[in-house]
């Protein structure tokens, strides 16, 4: 089974963003890059899958600079087979639609069973990618998964969604889009080896050409970012706690008004 | 405190290889997961992870710059980065690494045959198996030459008698690498299975350096063991040695790694703790020991690194590993116990990882050859002369 896992190069989890000199992007200097943790979810389930069926191919993707194919390098790491780097001038200022554009014109080229995305990069947060292109593919999609069994005739799979207190069990026809939440797996540690290898593997290099692409303007564009106000400082009450709770709640109901 | 992001004020970042950074990262995620929230506590309990062992074996960290049975082929300056990670983590997680990669399964690849390389390094690699080094005796430290551990052929066997003290991982080594002298009064490295009649094992306690790891004594009385334990390809003091130069490579790295954790501590303690209603880093003389502990690191970064590249060039002489080991143990030492006192009392808890690396690099700073030996070594090197009282 061939399985195609997009994923995206992000900031590390604990960086301090700042607003660049141009203040539509953040200032990237001394920023560390990582592969968003949700992507890495759907890394870790397509090589279990693999694993599981004893045979299989697990394609990383992305569109992004060069910088990008670090991440990728990591995903080949941790196991998978090969990479595609989706990289041209075309895609420079590309928004979700373009993106998932390009992810679909490859996802055909590539025909494979199964795409499991991340639920949502963690630099964005925008979410839209799974949907976007199973949409474009006009191929079904379940989000958020906590759990997938494939069949084993390979026809279908069986994706369970968590929703409020419960899971939503879905069978669903292949090929398929999913996307990972946290708790679906623990994404494995790439072992020395597995780094070592995986200089060895192939890094493809895609342009909007190849793919029959033309270059379509972003129609989402970044007007500017903005830092929130920072929040205003706490306030200490002093005195005898008898008294002080009552400060406490006449402020919390008639300067807050939060009760 | 913030998250760890390594100490790096000459950008030796972009002397490293991609692979290599990632090698390194690798190892720096799975220490600050997997082994820094338990560490406090195995260093009170004065007990080591063993459970973390054959985890260390699946990432690959064994033998990693050996090559075949199973080993990653590392280059020496990824290895080194690795060593540089697990000693951030503890020494005792590096002195565990070390031994079982330099002193244990280098010796064995080097100097030993084939069916003790198939039987040991495939086991070793994946943490299976647990080797140690039995070199230091009771009366023999500095000077290794004068062991009295004797191996004495009789009959199909040699017959080991003898005392090792001071070894890590004695006591749970299912194999235990240990010099002695022959009939013929040579140094020879012999292979002593766990359970072989006549080997037993007692730990030392009461340390109050490496508590988080294990240190035995082993002793060897009438212990027979056949003679394809012995190893073929080495004799003289060059065998053990040339393992020394091995885990004294990884020291250089893993000193670095200690100090950049103290460093990064002490900075960031010493930028939020108010004293005369200032932060104190904004002291001139706290920042004197800032500065120090980061303009040591960074020399102590750029030593390691050379020496890797020189050997990976097959041109590092054992006397630049002895500057390396002396130097960035040296200045380690020196840092943590700056940081100690940047931090004041709160320096003295295990809440925070100062005193604990401070107190293991008075380990580091004499197993391994002592930074004075390690003077010596280099200065006999420089002048032609020994001062090492034996000439
Ligand atoms: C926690 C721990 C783990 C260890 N693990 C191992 C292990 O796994 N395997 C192993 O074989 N050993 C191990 N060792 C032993 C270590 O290698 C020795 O402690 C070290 O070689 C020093 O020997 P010593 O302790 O006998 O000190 P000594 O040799 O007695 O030295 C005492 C002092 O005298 C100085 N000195 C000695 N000779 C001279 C000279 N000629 N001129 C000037 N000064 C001199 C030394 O520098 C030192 O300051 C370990 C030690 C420790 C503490
Ligand atoms: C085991 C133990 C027992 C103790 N027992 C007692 C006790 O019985 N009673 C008691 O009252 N206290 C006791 N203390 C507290 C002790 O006196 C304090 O730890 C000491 O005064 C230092 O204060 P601090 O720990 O808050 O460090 P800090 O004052 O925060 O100092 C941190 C660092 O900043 C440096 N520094 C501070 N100000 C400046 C400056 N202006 N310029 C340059 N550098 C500066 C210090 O030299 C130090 O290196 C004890 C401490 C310990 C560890």
């Amino acid at each position: 089974m061939k399985i195609l896992v997009p994923i995206k190069q992000v900031p590390d989890t604990a960086t301090q963003v700042k607003i660049g000199a141009d203040p539509k992007g953040i200032d990237t200097t001394g920023i560390t890059w990582i592969v968003s943790p949700y992507d890495e979810y759907a890394v870790e389930e397509a090589l279990r899958i693999k694993e599981k069926r004893g045979q299989g191919e697990v394609v990383a993707v992305t569109l992004g600079s060069e910088r990008a194919k670090e991440a990728l390098r990591s995903c080949l790491a941790m196991g998978a087979d090969r990479a595609l780097h989706l990289s041209d001038p075309a895609w420079e200022n590309a928004d979700t639609l373009t993106v998932a554009r390009a992810l679909a014109a490859v996802i055909k080229q590539e025909a494979p069973q199964l795409v499991l995305f991340g639920r949502q990069a963690i630099d964005d947060d925008m979410g839209a990618m799974p949907a976007q292109v199973a949409e474009l593919l006009g191929w079904p999609c379940a989000s958020w998964i906590m759990e997938e069994t494939i069949s084993d005739d390979g026809k279908s799979v069986r994706a369970g969604r968590q929703v409020e207190g419960a899971l939503d069990i879905f069978n669903i026809p292949l090929p398929c889009v999913l996307s990972a939440q946290k708790g679906l797996n623990e994404p494995r540690y790439p072992t020395l080896k597995g780094i070592m290898g995986a200089k060895k593997k192939e890094i493809k290099d895609v342009k909007a050409a190849d793919l029959g692409l033309a270059a379509d303007g972003a129609q989402l564009l970044v007007v500017a970012l903005e830092a929130l106000p920072p929040r205003p400082p706490g306030r200490v009450i002093p005195g005898e706690p008898a008294e002080a709770v009552k400060e406490l709640v006449r402020s919390l109901r008639e300067d807050a008004k939060a009760i | 405190m913030e998250k760890f992001r390594g100490v790096d004020y000459y950008g030796i970042e972009e002397l490293l290889t991609e692979e290599e950074r990632m090698v390194r990262d690798a190892i720096r995620d799975w220490v600050e997961a997997e082994f820094l929230p338990i560490v406090a506590e195995h260093h009170r309990e004065g007990t080591f992870p063993t459970h973390l062992i054959p985890k260390l074996g699946e990432l690959g960290i064994f033998g990693a710059n050996l090559k075949g049975y199973g080993c990653a082929g590392l280059n020496n300056v990824a290895y080194g980065l690795i060593m540089q990670e697990l000693e951030r983590g503890d020494s005792g997680l590096r002195s565990c690494a070390s031994v079982q990669s330099g002193l244990v399964m280098y010796p064995i690849y080097t100097y030993g045959s084939e069916a003790q390389k198939e039987r040991w390094l495939p086991a070793l690699q994946r943490g299976e198996a647990i080797g140690c080094f039995g070199l230091t005796e009771p009366d023999h430290g500095s000077d290794p030459g004068g062991m009295t551990t004797r191996a004495l052929k009789k009959g199909d066997s040699y017959v080991l008698n003898g005392t090792k003290l001071w070894i890590t991982n004695g006591s749970i080594a299912d194999v235990a690498v240990v010099w002695a002298k022959g009939d013929d009064g040579e140094i020879g490295g012999y292979l002593v299975d766990k359970g072989t009649p006549g080997f037993s094992t007692l730990d030392i306690h009461g340390k109050f350096s490496m508590r988080a790891s294990i240190t035995s004594e082993l002793s060897f009385q009438d212990c027979r063991i056949p003679l394809e334990n012995k190893f073929p390809n080495v004799t003289g003091l060059r065998g053990p040695l040339g393992c020394l130069s091995q885990a004294r490579y990884g020291i250089a790295w893993g000193a670095v790694g200690c100090a950049m954790a103290c460093y990064d501590w002490a900075l960031q303690y010493a930028q939020t703790r108010v004293q005369f209603g200032k932060p104190i880093a904004q002291f001139q003389l706290v920042q004197r020991k800032l500065v120090w502990m980061l303009t040591e690191i960074t020399k102590a970064q750029l030593l390691a690194l050379q020496l890797g590249r020189l050997r990976d060039q097959g041109t590092a002489r054992a006397q630049q590993i002895s500057m390396a080991k002396m130097n960035n143990v040296w200045m380690a030492l020196e840092t943590a116990r700056m940081a100690r006192d940047i931090m004041g009392a709160a320096g003295i808890v295990d809440e925070h990882p100062v005193i604990r690396h401070m107190l293991n690099l008075e380990t580091v700073f004499t197993y391994e050859g002592t930074h004075d030996i390690h003077t010596l070594i280099i200065g006999r090197d420089i002048t032609g002369l020994s001062a090492f009282g034996d000439e």
